[in-house]
C-alpha cells in the first residue's frame, strides 16, 4: 500500500529546473532511499513533501489524499541544514519545537523527558545549547523530529556529522520506529550508508528520476553475472582452457592467494564455471559480485547518457 | 494561528530575559533621572560663595551697589587702583569694581579680577548700577516736571506682555496652543519613533540572520509557514520595544517621584514639573526661558483630554505602522544574507528614507504648513516620523486619514514582498546575493 506518492512533480527555479516530472511512490512501513548526487533535486523534493515549497506542476498525495497544510504534524523532518538556537536552554527549546508541531506544552515536556532519559542527555535539560557537544545536539534534533510520533519521517543526509556510535543508535531507533508502523524516507548522496537499511529506493540525477523500485529487484536487475574467485596455485593458460562463455575480466596476484574475476555470458551457470576451474585451481572462495548502489548509479547514469 | 502566538511568545521572552535588555531597561531611567536631578540641582542651586568686591567709585553716584548676603562691596577711598590691585590677595578681594567719573556718559563700568568673573556677579553689578542710575534720572525728571502723581503714572506705564498663541480648532472651538510645546512634543515623539524603528528593526534582522546561521530555520518552517515565523518575530520584537518604552516611562516616573521626595524635600512639585517639562524637550527647545515656561504651564493646564488622547493614539499608530513597515524590510534583508557583515549593501535603501524622514521632521517643525511637510507626512516611508512632528500643530483630518491608510496599504504590500524574499532567502546558504537575484525571488511562486 502506498503511503506517499508524488506524480510528475515539476519545480522550476529561475534559470534551472530543480525537478522535472519526478514521480515516486513510497510504500507504507517501508524505508525509502532517495538517492542521488548533490544538487540532483532531492532536497527540493523533500521540501515539497514538507510543504516548505510547492510544486509548479504535478500532484502530491499523503496517505491517499492530496497533501494538506495540516499534514505537517503527521510528518517529522530532520533537514540536512539543521541547528538549534544557541542561547536557548535545551529543554525549553525542545518544548518550543514540539509545540510548533502542535503538541501541548505538558505533553511535550513529559515525552521529551522520557526520550532525554533514554538518550542519556537528561542532565542537560537546563543547559544552554551552546554548551552541548555536537553529538548531544544531534540527539536533541533527532528527538524533536520524532517526538510527535509522525507517520512519515524524512531524514535528509541523516548520518552526515554523526559519529559511528551515534549513527548506529540512530539507525536502531529508526528501525524501531519503522517496526511500529512509521514510513521513512532517507535522502542522501552517500548511497553506501543507507542501502543496507533501505528496502525501496529512487535514484535522482540532474532533476530527473532515473531509477526506482525495491532494492532486491534493482540489484537483481543490475547483477552483472560476475564472480570473484580466490585461489591458491598458478595457472597462466586459463584463457585457453575456459569456454568462450566465461570472460576473464580481471586477474590479480596476491600474497596469500590470487584473485580472478569472471563474467558469465550467454546463460552459462556458476556450476559450469566451477567444474571448469576445479581441475586447475585450488579454490579458497567463490562469490558473486553484487553491485552496490554506487555502481548501479554510475551505470544507470552512463546508460541514460548514451540513449 | 495558535502557532504564531507560540513564536511571538518565544521571540518576546527570549529577548526580555536577556541581560542586555534588563540592563538597558533599568539603567536608562536611572540615567534620565540622574540628568533630571542634575538639571534641577543646577537650577535650584544658589550661589552661596561669599565674595568681597572692592569698589573704587570715582563718580558722583552714592553707593550704587549694595552688599547682599553673600556678596560684600567695600567702598574704598583715598587709595589708588594700583594699591588695591597689589593688596588684592591680602585683603581677600574677589574683584575690583571701577566706576569711572563719567559713567553717566560712557555708560561703562569695569570689573577687574584674576579669575573669570561669574555671570551672576557680573549681571548683579550691572543691573544694580543700571537701576540706581535710572532711579536718579527719574527722580530728576519728576522733580523738574513738577507734575502731581507723576511717579505713579510712570510706574503704570510698565506693561509686561505675555504672548499666548491661540488657534482655531476643527469644530470652531478656540484652543490655546503653544508653538514651543507643540514643537517639543512633535520632536520627541518623532525621534522616539525613529529610534524605535532603527533599534528594533535591526533586532528583527539579527534574529533572522541568527536563525539562518544557526540552521534552525528549516526545522521550524517544516512546522510553520515562513510568513508565520517572520510575522511572529516582528510582532514579538515590537512587544519587546513597547515593553521597554513603557518600563522607561514608568521607572523614570517612579525614580523621579521617590528621588524628589527623598533628596529634595524643600522643592515643591510645581517647580519640579516645570523643570521636567523643560528637560523633556530635546536640545534646541531648552532655550525656553522662565517666561515661556510660565506660558507652557498655562497651556499644559488647558490641554483637553481629547487633544492628549489624540496625540497618544497617533503616536501609537504611527509608531507601530512605521515599525511594521520597516521591520518587514529588515527581515527581508536578514533573510538574504549569511551574516551581518553582508547586510551593508541592502541596508542603504532602508536607512536613507529613515534618516531623510528625520531631517524632513526637523524642517517641518519650523514650518508645519509647508508642502514638504504635507508630502513628507503622506508618503508612507517618511510619514511615521514626519506626521508626528505635525500632529501637535494640528493636521486636517483628511490628511491624517490619507496618511494612515497609505501607511497600512504600503505596510501590507511591503510585508507581502518581504515575505516573498524571506521565504526564498532563508533557505539560501553560502550564496552571495545581489539585487538581481532578489528580483528573481520575487517572481517565484510559493
Amino acid at each position: 500500500m502506498t503511503f506517499f506518492e508524488a506524480k510528475d512533480v515539476v519545480k522550476q527555479y529561475a534559470g534551472h529546473k530543480a525537478l522535472n516530472k519526478v514521480s515516486i511512490s513510497v510504500p507504507k512501513g517501508s524505508i525509502f532511499g532517495l538517492l542521488g548526487p548533490n544538487g540532483a533535486g532531492k532536497t527540493t523534493l523533500i521540501r515539497i513533501i514538507n510543504q516548505i515549497t510547492g510544486p509548479d506542476a504535478g500532484e502530491v498525495f499523503f496517505n491517499g489524499q492530496p497533501l494538506k497544510p495540516e499534514d505537517v504534524k503527521r510528518i517529522g523532518y530532520l533537514p540536512e541544514e539543521r541547528g538549534l538556537y544557541k542561547k536557548m536552554k535545551v529543554g525549553e527549546q525542545a518544548v518550543y519545537l514540539a509545540q510548533l508541531k502542535g503538541m501541548s506544552q505538558k505533553e511535550a515536556t513529559k515525552k521529551l523527558k522520557a526520550w532525554f532519559d533514554k538518550f542519556d542527555i537528561l542532565p542537560w535539560w537546563d543547559k544552554k545549547v551552546e554548551e552541548l557537544s555536537k553529538g548531544m545536539a544531534q540527539k536533541v534534533q533527532f528527538i524533536v523530529t520524532i517526538l510527535h510520533e509522525p507517520e512519515l519521517l524524512i531524514f535528509d543526509e541523516p548520518f552526515s556529522g554523526f559519529d559511528p556510535i551515534n549513527a548506529n543508535l540512530l539507525k536502531k531507533e529508526i528501525l524501531e520506529l519503522r517496526d511500529k508502523g512509521a514510513t521513512i524516507i532517507f535522502s542522501t548522496h552517500n548511497m553506501g550508508s543507507v542501502e543496507e537499511i533501505c528496502d525501496h529506493i529512487a535514484l535522482i540525477n540532474k532533476s530527473e528520476k532515473i531509477l526506482d523500485g525495491p532494492v532486491e529487484q534493482i540489484k537483481k536487475k543490475y547483477r552483472t553475472n560476475t564472480y570473484e574467485i580466490n585461489y591458491i596455485g598458478e595457472f597462466d593458460k586459463l584463457d585457453q582452457v575456459l569456454k568462450a562463455d566465461f570472460e576473464i575480466i580481471d586477474q590479480a596476484k596476491g600474497i596469500e592467494f590470487n584473485t580472478l574475476k569472471i563474467k558469465l555470458n550467454n546463460g552459462s551457470t556458476s556450476n559450469e564455471l566451477l567444474e571448469q576451474l576445479l581441475p586447475y585451481l585450488n579454490i579458497v572462495s567463490f562469490r558473486e559480485i553484487i553491485p552496490n548502489m554506487n555502481d548501479i548509479f554510475i551505470r544507470v547514469v552512463k546508460e541514460s547518457k548514451t540513449i | 494561528m495558535n502557532k504564531i502566538f507560540i513564536i511571538i511568545q518565544r521571540e518576546y521572552l527570549s529577548r526580555v530575559k536577556k541581560r542586555s535588555f534588563l540592563i538597558l531597561t533599568f539603567l536608562t531611567p536611572l540615567l534620565i533621572a540622574g540628568i533630571y536631578a542634575f538639571m534641577i540641582w543646577m537650577m535650584l542651586k544658589d550661589d552661596t560663595e561669599k565674595r568681597t568686591i572692592a569698589v573704587l567709585n570715582e563718580s558722583e553716584l552714592v553707593e550704587p551697589v549694595q552688599s547682599s548676603e553673600f556678596t560684600t562691596y567695600n567702598y574704598l577711598q583715598n587709595t589708588t587702583f594700583e594699591d588695591v590691585k597689589s593688596s588684592m590677595e591680602k585683603n581677600g578681594y574677589y574683584a575690583i569694581l571701577v566706576i569711572p567719573k563719567n559713567i553717566l556718559q560712557t555708560k561703562t563700568a569695569e570689573l577687574f579680577s584674576h579669575k573669570q568673573v561669574t555671570i551672576e556677579v557680573k549681571s548683579n553689578v550691572g543691573s544694580q548700577i543700571r537701576q540706581h542710575i535710572e532711579k536718579l534720572k527719574r527722580a530728576k525728571i519728576i522733580a523738574e516736571a513738577n507734575m502731581p502723581n507723576l511717579e505713579e503714572k510712570l510706574a503704570a506705564t510698565k506693561t509686561p506682555i505675555a504672548m499666548r498663541t491661540i488657534k482655531f480648532g476643527e469644530d470652531g472651538e478656540i484652543k490655546q496652543s503653544s508653538t514651543e510645546i507643540a514643537m517639543g512634543i512633535g520632536f520627541a515623539a518623532s525621534f522616539i519613533i525613529y529610534m524605535f524603528i532603527f533599534m528594533y528593526g535591526v533586532q528583527v534582522m539579527r534574529g533572522v540572520i541568527e536563525e539562518k546561521s544557526n540552521r534552525i530555520v528549516e526545522v521550524i518552517i517544516s512546522s510553520v509557514k515562513p510568513f508565520q515565523l517572520m510575522m511572529g518575530k516582528i510582532v514579538g520584537v515590537a512587544m519587546v520595544g513597547l515593553t521597554q518604552f513603557i518600563m522607561w516611562i514608568v521607572l523614570t516616573g517612579i525614580i523621579i517621584t521617590i528621588g524628589s521626595a527623598l533628596v529634595l524635600p524643600g522643592v515643591d512639585m510645581e517647580t519640579l514639573q516645570q523643570a521636567k517639562s523643560v528637560a523633556e524637550l530635546p536640545a534646541g527647545a531648552a532655550s525656553l526661558d522662565a517666561g515661556q515656561l510660565k506660558i507652557a504651564q498655562d497651556i499644559l493646564g488647558t490641554f483637553d483630554l481629547a487633544y492628549v488622547a489624540g496625540i497618544i493614539g497617533a503616536f501609537i499608530f504611527f509608531f507601530l505602522g512605521g515599525y511594521l513597515l520597516y521591520s518587514a524590510l529588515f527581515a527581508a534583508v536578514g533573510s538574504a544574507v549569511d551574516n551581518e557583515t553582508e547586510t551593508q549593501q541592502f541596508m542603504l535603501p532602508i536607512t536613507i528614507p529613515l534618516i531623510l524622514a528625520l531631517y524632513i521632521g526637523f524642517a517641518v517643525a519650523k514650518n508645519p504648513e509647508s508642502s514638504l511637510a504635507f508630502w513628507g507626512s503622506i508618503i508612507p516611508f517618511t510619514s511615521p516620523i514626519v506626521m508626528l512632528v505635525r500632529i501637535p500643530f494640528g493636521v486636517p483630518i483628511w490628511e491624517l486619514l490619507l496618511s494612515m491608510s497609505l501607511l497600512i496599504g504600503t505596510f501590507l504590500l511591503i510585508t507581502w514582498i518581504a515575505a516573498k524574499i524571506y521565504r526564498t532567502g532563508i533557505l539560501m546558504y553560502g550564496k552571495k546575493v545581489s539585487y538581481k537575484e532578489i528580483w528573481k525571488w520575487l517572481r517565484y511562486h510559493n
